[in-house]
């Protein structure tokens, strides 16, 4: 099955299940020219065996938990692979795993993919039926060649929040497809916070089956020197009166560190009175990083409630470094706090207590800073003021 | 007992790629039981005295000494002044996104006293210490300076003042863009933190108002770069009387 959409700026000009209908990126091409394509390990090429396998530990509460063949009906109906290793996640995958949440149920579950140190394809259904409310947490840990797909699909009024917690070894080179689809009135999270890896590109896809339709997308990253670390968002305002509010903030530090960002949300004609809004923020630490971030607004009709994007760049604010060295607190544990307090909105939102743990003693570490004893926040002293 | 000593301080910052002079060797003893007021003209080098003893980096100290209780101000990072016992309230609080003021006070606070306060009886200081200024609790939870109005600013300045407890305050500029009400509030934590007599205060400030409600004992005038002129609260009434025009004008003919 191959399907060609009229040309559009943003959107993909081929959708297919086939490997061999998608070209093989040269690296000039405007949505693989910011990738290291060398550094994938063949991952681009259709061609790398992906039947090594991934660790899947599941703990879910009202979730549903099934292996299926590629070929059910609920595999792919979201997803429809819009580049090669999309196509290959899902033909290469041995099955695929379909997590449901029956309609009116509330749920959580935890997903740890640990990588085997071998290529592999894993392709993930999540199914929040109408009017069910629930949390997956994925993690990606251990190291891996991976090519993933993640498809969720909302049912009316559901209300979901999905976070791709990229944690993987320093090696570990992943691309992945999360593409997601909101019924109607339908609300979505979902977020993804990359912090390991040595190549992660991520493509997230936000589509709407029916007005009402609310999806945020949040975006933590932090790259370190030689990481390169790539989301690439795509809302297809395709329904009206829906709305999309995309944040993606990120870090860099050390030579060769290489962030990417692209924000595109394409609002065809009769999606009127939608409402959208995209920002990128990094904040890079050092020299020798390196930041691209690119939004792209594309506007089919002027009968929307709003629409616009931001995106910012900067460097370490001396005078936020200053304000704090002169209260004592020493430069390194100064960066800490800055650095913390760029994620915090962030981590915030997504209100993961663990999550936000990991993330934080991972920026602690990253700067070289063990904050056990100085009196930073840890969550015990916000409790205690709110009595 | 503490002092704070400034000898022939010169400073330079740079401008237009070359080092221009704003300190022209200013002389200054504070010590503790003491209350100074630094008064001069806009564009005096006032605040840049402050921000040189703080440290800043943009400025650059070519000739002179700065020493607390003898040791060498001008040898110590930013954060370790703070901890020697100086503190700088400053004339532009910076905002600091996602740093909660109650994250904010306790690293502090345990960056300055050595060790953690017990989570517990730090709650209440804080508390009580906000309720003197008052100050809504829920600013404990705010980004540090975030949409803070003007006297919310100054006022958070002050907090950390009392609760920092330094052998020496400066205090640049803290009556700027204050309501007769903030000012108030703002005086009486600086008498507070002023009245058992072990610190002293550094006061700078282009007007005389905040005067009727912090006493100095000595007044200066700074004018160029440098004191021109010091004495005691009679001083500063002369000056409400007859501007600065007359310091300004023999600045400028020395």
């Amino acid at each position: 099955m191959s399907v060609t959409i009229p040309a559009s700026d943003h959107s993909p000009t081929v959708r297919s299940r086939a490997v061999a209908d998608h070209p093989v990126p040269s690296g000039r091409e405007e949505e693989w020219r910011f990738t290291p394509l060398d550094r994938l390990r063949g991952l681009h090429t259709g061609s790398l065996d992906l039947s090594g396998s991934v660790g899947l530990a599941i703990e879910s509460e009202g979730f549903v938990a099934e292996t299926v063949t590629v070929d059910d009906p609920r595999v792919g109906a979201t997803l429809v692979p819009t580049d090669i290793v999309a196509a290959q996640a899902l033909t290469g995958s041995a099955g695929a795993v379909v997590l449901s949440l029956a309609a009116e149920a509330m749920g959580r579950a935890r997903v740890v993919m640990t990588g085997q140190g071998v290529p592999a394809a894993s392709h993930l259904v999540i199914e929040f039926a109408p009017f069910s409310k629930g949390t997956v947490v994925i993690e990606h840990r251990g190291s891996a060649v991976l090519a993933g797909n993640i498809e969720i699909r909302l049912g009316d009024g559901a209300q979901a929040t999905v976070i791709s917690h990229q944690a993987w070894d320093r090696d570990a080179v992943h691309v992945g497809t999360h593409a997601a689809h909101l019924g109607r009135d339908a609300r979505l999270l979902m977020a993804h916070v990359t912090l390991g890896g040595d190549l992660v590109r991520l493509s997230p896809l936000v589509s709407y089956a029916a007005p009402g339709g609310e999806a945020e997308l949040l975006g933590l990253y932090f790259a370190d020197s030689g990481q390169h670390l790539e989301h690439r968002v795509f809302v297809d305002h395709d329904t009206p009166h829906c709305s999309s509010s995309v944040l993606y903030k990120g870090a860099l530090q050390g030579e060769g560190a290489h962030t990417v960002w692209i924000g595109d949300v394409l609002v065809r004609a009769q999606a009127v009175g939608i409402d959208t809004y995209e920002v990128n923020r990094n904040l890079i630490l050092t020299d020798g990083a390196r930041a691209d971030s690119v939004p792209n607004l594309e506007l089919e009709t002027g009968e929307i409630q709003g629409a616009g994007h931001a995106s910012a760049t900067g460097r370490f604010d001396d005078e936020q470094l200053f304000y704090l060295q002169a209260r004592g607190i020493p430069e390194d544990l100064a960066r800490v706090l800055v650095v913390r307090g760029f994620f915090a909105d962030i981590l915030g939102r997504l209100g993961e207590p663990e999550l936000s743990r990991s993330v934080m003693s991972d920026v602690d570490a990253r700067l070289g800073v063990d904050v056990e004893g100085l009196g930073v926040d840890d969550g015990e002293a916000d409790d205690e003021v709110a009595r | 007992m503490s002092t704070l000593e400034i000898r022939n301080l010169h400073a330079t910052v740079e401008s237009d790629g070359e080092p221009r002079e704003i300190l022209r060797g200013v002389d200054l003893t504070v010590a503790s039981g003491q209350t100074h007021a630094v008064m001069g003209p806009n564009g005096s080098g006032k605040s840049t005295l402050a921000y040189v003893i703080a440290g800043h980096p943009k400025y650059t100290v070519t000739e002179g000494s700065i020493t607390l209780d003898g040791a060498d101000v001008l040898d110590m990072s930013v954060d370790e002044r703070a901890r020697a016992g100086l503190f700088l309230a400053m004339q532009y609080p910076v905002e600091v996104p996602g740093v909660s003021v109650s994250n904010f006070l306790r690293t502090s606070v345990t960056a300055v006293r050595g060790e953690a306060p017990k989570l517990r009886l730090w709650i209440k200081e804080m508390k009580d210490a906000m309720s003197a200024l008052q100050i809504d609790p829920s600013f404990a939870e705010r980004s540090i300076n975030e949409g803070f109005s003007g006297g919310e600013k100054k006022r958070h300045e002050i907090l950390q003042l009392e609760l920092l407890k330094p052998r020496i305050a400066v205090l640049d500029e803290t009556d700027s863009g204050l309501d007769v009400d903030a000012l108030k509030i703002v005086a009486e934590g600086v008498n507070r933190f002023q009245a058992d007599g072990t610190t002293g205060t550094l006061l700078i400030t282009h007007y005389t108002r905040i005067l009727r409600y912090i006493h100095p004992d000595f007044v200066h005038v700074f004018v160029d770069g440098r004191i021109v002129e010091s004495g005691g609260p009679e001083l500063a009434q002369r000056l409400e009387d007859e501007g600065y025009e007359r310091f300004v004008k023999a600045g400028s003919a020395a």
